[in-house]
């Protein structure tokens, strides 16, 4: 017999004998209401105001911009963080356009982030600046971005990269996780990976001192199209 | 200065608790975080209808244990179909040797850790160090903890018993960054220092949060990023957990990622929640070309055929009963001598450890009930506290490993003849007339109560005679007045 049977049995003999003791009810599971972590209905004002507010309050940026020219805020972006290493994909959108407005023009590197890691793993960690990444959507009640990473822009250029520059539009907010969750049938589709993202990372594990970039970026930067 | 390496242990709780309340340092440490711990809570719920709240994450919980061994095979067949590898531990010592084998498998020198209390369980960075494998703790916290030969004294909050001066001493002893009490500073070292690290690392082991039966997924709660780094950087990703986290569906998630993180830290969100269902697919650039998932019973299985201790499975980890506990704040973690302290370890370690070990923690308590309060998942702690004292004197009705530990027949039989006294009302009426004849007698040292307590001597007389005389007087009095009249 392996461990899986031992433990397994064990269960189930536990789960047996207790409908026996109880007349067949088992475990009593009290009755709650889901609609306690969905039903927000808020307007979009609210929606962008809330996303907004707790985004910052864990030192995420939102900068708004218009979707026709959301490049020139990245590049003003660029040049105020001193950025001269930003790592992108090619296939996706964001990535498209952005390398269409940057090549080129500005005396900024543009590093092809669409590689094996394997390939690059120690400039990845050492010569970038900031990743630059679409993203699925975002949660208004808790501020947080959520991605898929793909092929194009893969799970650690949201991750290694001291600066994380992330392209959302205004109409991608939802309410809350549960509404994504629902909304995108996750249920039947998850990738890889799957992340929820809420502000630069952070420790407070020195005397419950809050300091950013422990492990992954320092600052979370969120363009904001409408 | 750093304090100097000390072996804890639940046997000696009691000689622990009092070094521990004699140490300002700690009480200091600990007395702050908590109060802090304990307003952001309040904060973080404010908005919130927070019993409803509760209440599904009970009611989420309770779904998932009344169909464990359903959803276990669910999630092992779903995880299989994912590519990720299934694996299953009777015990510590089994869940070590399989994480060990598949380090060798891989001809891995280095382990890098995400923070996994399973992990601290199991004792597996002991256990991988005896087969040659250096194992790396990578949570800011654990790394201080670990570069300081101790343990985590939170389960959250791996190193709040340390204040800056001492991590700061700690991390210029032993990695050699130049004192600072500048804690971006220090932070930045350590970044430095672990990125590195990541990159050479064979093999990264993590914990898991939930895992959903549904989907096959892994969810990861975590704020710093190193949890991600763990799960994505190196080649393969073993993570370990107890076989109740599992729970049905996806949608069981939010409730509980709601609750967790505003009870555990009070935030309304961490940083990350990262989400894994399969290992690197084919065209894929990065992530672990192989997931292994180690589902670890040790005793969890065993306390599962209880209907009252079941609901010790119900917990998320979120360490609010700590938080909350006046007992754990002046005595810190270390204190309990087992990898969960507090009132969640009072009621979870005698079934890991048994009660021969563990006796004294489910005592460390004033029952005052604030741990059930803060639960967010509602777990009747102190109902539970109760039941293993009981257990613990052998009048339980359960499994418990070494149940009546405590029981004293000089106890038992002095219970038993108070029990026939009070149930026989001459030989009691007999008994309390000799009792109050011999008062002077009476001991007075009675153990632990007369450590802090006068010890109680009988009465003169009882309170039966003095009623009875008292009566009688008024009778008299009454039939005089009567007689006056």
């Amino acid at each position: 017999m392996t461990a899986r049977d031992r433990i397994l049995g064990r269960l189930r003999k536990g789960r047996e004998e207790r409908m026996q003791r109880d007349g067949g009810r088992g475990i009593v599971i009290p009755e709650a209401d889901a609609s306690v972590i969905g039903d927000r209905g808020w307007s979009r004002q609210e929606r962008l105001q809330r996303f907004e507010r707790w985004l910052t309050s864990v030192h995420g940026e939102v900068i708004h911009c218009e979707t026709d020219d959301w490049t020139e805020t990245l590049c003003r972006i660029l040049k105020q963080k001193g950025i001269k290493r930003l790592a992108l994909g090619h296939e996706q959108e964001v990535a498209r356009q952005a390398r269409q407005a940057l090549e080129g023009k500005m005396d900024i590197a543009l590093v092809d982030a669409a590689r094996d890691v394997e390939s690059w793993q120690q400039e990845l960690f050492s010569q970038v600046d900031a990743g630059l990444t679409s993203t699925g959507g975002a949660i208004a009640e808790t501020g947080s971005l959520w991605l898929w990473p793909t092929v194009d822009e893969p799970r650690l250029l949201s991750l290694v990269p001291p600066i994380h520059i992330a392209i959302l539009d205004a109409e991608a907010i939802e309410d809350t996780f549960h509404d994504v969750m629902v909304s995108h049938e996750w249920a039947g589709s998850m990738p890889t990976n799957a992340l929820l993202v809420s502000g630069p990372s952070k420790t407070a594990d020195i005397e419950q001192t809050l300091a950013y970039g422990v492990h992954g970026p320092r600052e979370l930067v969120v363009i904001l199209r409408h | 200065m750093s304090q100097p390496v000390q072996t804890f242990t639940p046997e000696a709780f009691h000689r622990q608790a009092h070094d521990a309340l004699g140490n300002p340092q700690i009480r200091a440490n600990f007395r702050k975080a908590m109060d802090g711990l304990m307003d952001k809570r309040r904060q973080a719920f404010e908005e919130w209808d927070l019993e409803a709240l509760r209440t599904l994450g009970a009611s989420v919980r309770l779904r998932a244990l009344s169909r464990l061994p359903d959803l276990l095979e669910q999630l092992e067949a779903k995880c299989e179909a994912n590519g990720i590898r299934v694996h299953w531990a009777e015990d510590s010592e089994e869940a070590c040797r399989i994480v060990t084998g598949i380090c060798q498998e891989n001809g891995a020198q280095s382990v890098i850790k995400g923070k996994s209390m399973v992990s601290e369980e199991m004792h597996l960075n002991a256990h991988l160090a005896e087969a040659g494998i250096d194992a790396l703790e990578s949570d800011l916290g654990e790394y201080l903890v670990q570069l300081n030969e101790q343990t985590p004294s939170h389960i959250i909050m791996p190193a709040i018993h340390l204040n800056t001066d001492e991590i700061s001493t700690i991390m210029h002893e032993h990695t050699g960054t130049a004192p600072t009490r500048d804690v971006d500073v220090m932070t930045a070292a350590a970044r430095a220092q672990l990125r590195e690290r990541f990159m050479a690392a064979d093999v990264g082991v993590s914990g898991v949060n939930f895992a959903v039966a549904e989907t096959g997924t892994l969810c990861l709660v975590e704020n710093e990023g190193n949890g991600r780094m763990t799960t994505t950087v190196p080649p393969v990703h073993i993570a370990v957990t107890g076989i109740e986290k599992v729970v049905e569906n996806l949608s069981d998630v939010p409730p509980l990622y709601a609750l967790l993180t505003r009870s555990a830290t009070g935030q309304h969100v961490t940083t990350y929640f990262n989400m894994i269902t399969s290992p690197r697919k084919e065209g894929e650039r990065d992530g672990p070309r192989e997931v292994h998932l180690v589902l670890v019973d040790n005793g969890r299985s065993r306390i599962y055929q209880d209907d009252e201790l079941l609901d010790t499975l119900r917990c998320i980890r979120c360490g609010a009963c700590m938080n909350h506990c006046p007992v754990y704040t002046r005595v810190g973690g270390h204190t309990y001598g087992t990898t969960y302290p507090g009132p969640i370890g009072a009621i979870l370690m005698p079934h890991l450890m048994g009660l021969e070990a563990t006796k004294d923690l489910p005592t460390a308590s004033s029952l005052c009930g604030a741990c059930g309060e803060v639960c967010p998942v509602k777990i009747p702690i102190p109902d539970l506290l109760v039941r293993l004292r009981r257990e613990s004197v052998g009048e339980g009705r359960g499994n418990v490993p070494g149940a009546g530990v405590k029981r004293s027949t000089k106890e038992v039989a002095a219970w038993k003849s108070w029990q026939w006294l009070a149930t026989h009302p001459t030989a009691w009426r007999g008994a309390s007339i000799v009792a109050g004849k011999l008062r002077g007698l009476a001991p007075s040292h009675l153990g632990p109560w007369t450590e802090c307590r006068v010890a109680p001597k009988p009465a003169k007389a009882s309170l039966h005679t003095l009623i009875k005389q008292r009566t009688k007087h008024k009778e008299l009095r009454q039939g005089q007045q009567e007689g006056e009249s």
